[in-house]
């Protein structure tokens, strides 16, 4: 039988140096940001204000709508659908298409104020064992009720787009031990759109209510 | 003495076992801290607080202060402000004589551990001594609008470590070619400046100052510069008042002996104009009636032109205030708008958010419970520990994820 091992993350802050004023500069140097760098950016809210419904959207977004009140372009920003994307390049296209459209139709590109600049980070991962296992489901649901939420995060957010999964932690340990239909039922939540807290919640809706 | 087991009920017991699990994967490396005073300052105040609580989570942590002259300690201060902007003239011998204290600081200080963290610019020419071993430097002040000789002289030595780490992303550098990190400050919830106080305790300041607790206060606590805008705050409350009873408290120290402090002080009160509902407070240093007062006020501002980072946010988020701030500094790192408080960028603004406030308690109430939430997770002093064991970590392990 297939263990499962919970597993935690904790981050430290990479600086990269790297800044934009507009949103011409910051299409050119999303190009060539590392991709820990478009990881970070789309993510970050998700970890430091994980308790908050609804939550902000992508940095990008929320810098565009915020700093250069160019609220268009940051709603289209803010609506790209994070989970449909299996890896970070295509994610990365995908913003610097809607900014390079945003671009092509000549809009005014104002300069954000100084000292207001959007500034590119990224992050160093740090993998932790939790000390928590499931050998069953009954053993899988009372885990997830009482492991960090950082653990759900790791196994459901970072497993897909950061370790080039196909798909989350959770769903690949359900189909191994036999749950093909709770997997599929996971795979059809948009993780995006919650609190980690409901995120929790609702991952024990659909196992527990199997 | 402070002790790691007392953030438990405040953090949670996971992380504080993640400390112990970091520390244990540094078990058999020394770390020694390197700065250049032993009491006074925010890095002195960091470090008294960070060296033990790593030694209790089993992280061998010593802490040496460098020596220097009157003579030393002069040009390093112009080297501050030259790093913050200010023009400031340096001569060959100036140089000179910094490069020589350090080599003597060298001599004298045992620089065989096995992670070396220097603190800011003053001892950072020690690195010119490094062997085998990891070598860390800790920028704690702002240095975007540093003057070009002061910030070329010290590339040469930033250069020469393995990791620079600063507070805030903005004080980060393109031309530095080596691992940049941020760590950002932190508050540590049991000090007395923000652990929690009995409401008989918070009333009694209040009545000592003649603050009616029955009437919404708003609160700016900061030292009397023109930075923090005091008058900005008093013009702020005036064009409320006009549509909200309301009472304003602008507390702060540092006046006294400080020429600049007291201008800005009598600017004040003459702004004031013997409004009865404002209270300008010269305090002291006490932390227990900063508390209080933050703790007893319903909406708390900081409304500075110019900041490091701002920490006094933090304080009162932790304290579930509702808080209007500039977005200067690491203001905004501390406050998301709107989620977690409120930035604003001018005096009518300042008006338009208090005004908000003051008619929308349950609003209110959302931003100062968001913003403590925030704070839990990002400001404690456990997060800062946390981040400088992994920072220890991230020069023997440099990989984008690190599997333990």
């Amino acid at each position: 039988m297939s263990v499962f091992e919970f597993k935690t993350e904790i981050h430290l802050v990479k600086l990269l140096g790297l800044k934009a004023k507009n949103v011409k500069e910051l299409y050119e140097t999303l190009k060539s940001a590392p991709l820990s760098s478009v990881y970070y950016h789309t993510h970050r809210f998700l970890k430091q204000h994980h308790f908050l419904s609804p939550e902000p959207p992508n940095d990008f977004a929320y810098w565009i709508k915020n700093t250069l009140n160019v609220k268009n372009l940051a709603e289209i920003m803010a609506s790209v659908d994070t989970v449909k994307f299996s890896s970070l390049e295509e994610l990365r296209y995908e913003l610097c298409h809607l900014m390079a459209e945003w671009l092509n139709q000549e809009f005014p590109v104002n300069d954000c104020s100084k000292g207001e600049e959007f500034h590119f980070m990224s992050c160093q991962t740090f993998v932790l064992p939790t000390g928590y296992r499931a050998r069953n489901l009954e053993e899988f649901i009372e885990k997830i009720k009482i492991v960090d939420i950082n653990s759900i995060y790791f196994h459901i957010f970072e497993a897909k787009l950061r370790l080039k999964k196909e798909q989350n932690d959770f769903q690949t340990w359900l189909e191994e031990i036999g749950e093909k239909k709770l997997a599929e039922k996971l795979s059809n939540l948009d993780p995006y759109n919650m609190t980690l807290e409901n995120l929790r919640k609702k991952i024990l809706e659909i196992t527990a209510g199997s | 003495m402070i002790n790691i087991k007392n953030y438990e009920s405040i953090v949670g017991a996971q992380a504080i076992n993640e400390l112990y699990y970091l520390g244990e994967k540094l078990k058999g490396k020394k770390v020694k801290n390197i700065n250049s005073t032993a009491v006074g300052g925010g890095v002195a105040e960091i470090l008294t607080k960070m060296v033990p609580l790593l030694n209790q989570i089993g992280v061998e942590t010593q802490w040496d202060v460098i020596k220097g002259d009157q003579k030393f300690f002069t040009i390093t201060k112009k080297m501050h402000n030259a790093l913050h902007g200010k023009p400031e003239v340096f001569s060959e011998e100036d140089f000179e004589y910094f490069s020589q204290i350090a080599r003597e600081n060298a001599e004298n200080i045992d620089l065989s551990s096995d992670v070396i963290f220097v603190h800011d610019p003053q001892p950072i020419m020690l690195v010119e001594k490094r062997h085998n071993n990891k070598w860390l430097w800790r920028c704690h002040v702002d240095i975007t609008e540093s003057s070009e000789n002061v910030y070329t002289f010290l590339k040469n030595y930033i250069l020469r470590y393995d990791t620079c780490v600063f507070s805030s992303p903005a004080f980060s550098q393109k031309d530095i070619e080596i691992p940049q990190v941020m760590i950002c400050p932190s508050i540590d919830p049991l000090s007395d400046k923000n652990k929690e106080l009995p409401v008989e305790e918070v009333n009694k300041v209040f009545e000592e100052f003649g603050i009616d607790r029955k009437r919404p206060v708003i609160t700016q606590i900061s030292r009397f510069d023109h930075l923090k805008d005091p008058v900005g705050v008093i013009k702020a409350y005036k064009l409320v008042k006009k549509y909200n009873d309301c009472q304003l408290v602008l507390a702060g120290g540092g006046a006294t002996d400080d020429p600049e402090g007291i201008k800005v002080y009598e600017e004040v009160i003459s702004a004031a104009e013997g409004d009865q509902d404002i209270h300008i407070l010269l305090l002291p240093q006490n932390d227990i009636l900063i508390n209080a007062l933050q703790r007893g006020s319903d909406i708390i501002i900081q409304k500075s032109l110019k900041e490091g980072f701002g920490l006094t946010v933090s304080e009162a988020l932790w304290k579930e205030k509702p808080v209007i701030a500039s977005a200067v500094g690491g203001i905004p790192l501390q406050i998301t708008h709107k989620y977690g408080g409120l930035l604003t960028y001018s005096i009518e603004g300042t008006a338009y958010y208090l005004k908000q406030l003051l008619n929308a308690p349950d609003y209110a109430a959302m931003l100062g419970r968001n913003g403590k939430e925030h704070i839990k997770n990002n400001f404690l002093i456990t997060r800062h520990l946390k981040e400088y064991l992994l920072l220890f970590l991230s020069v023997y392990n440099a990989q984008d994820i690190v599997y333990f």
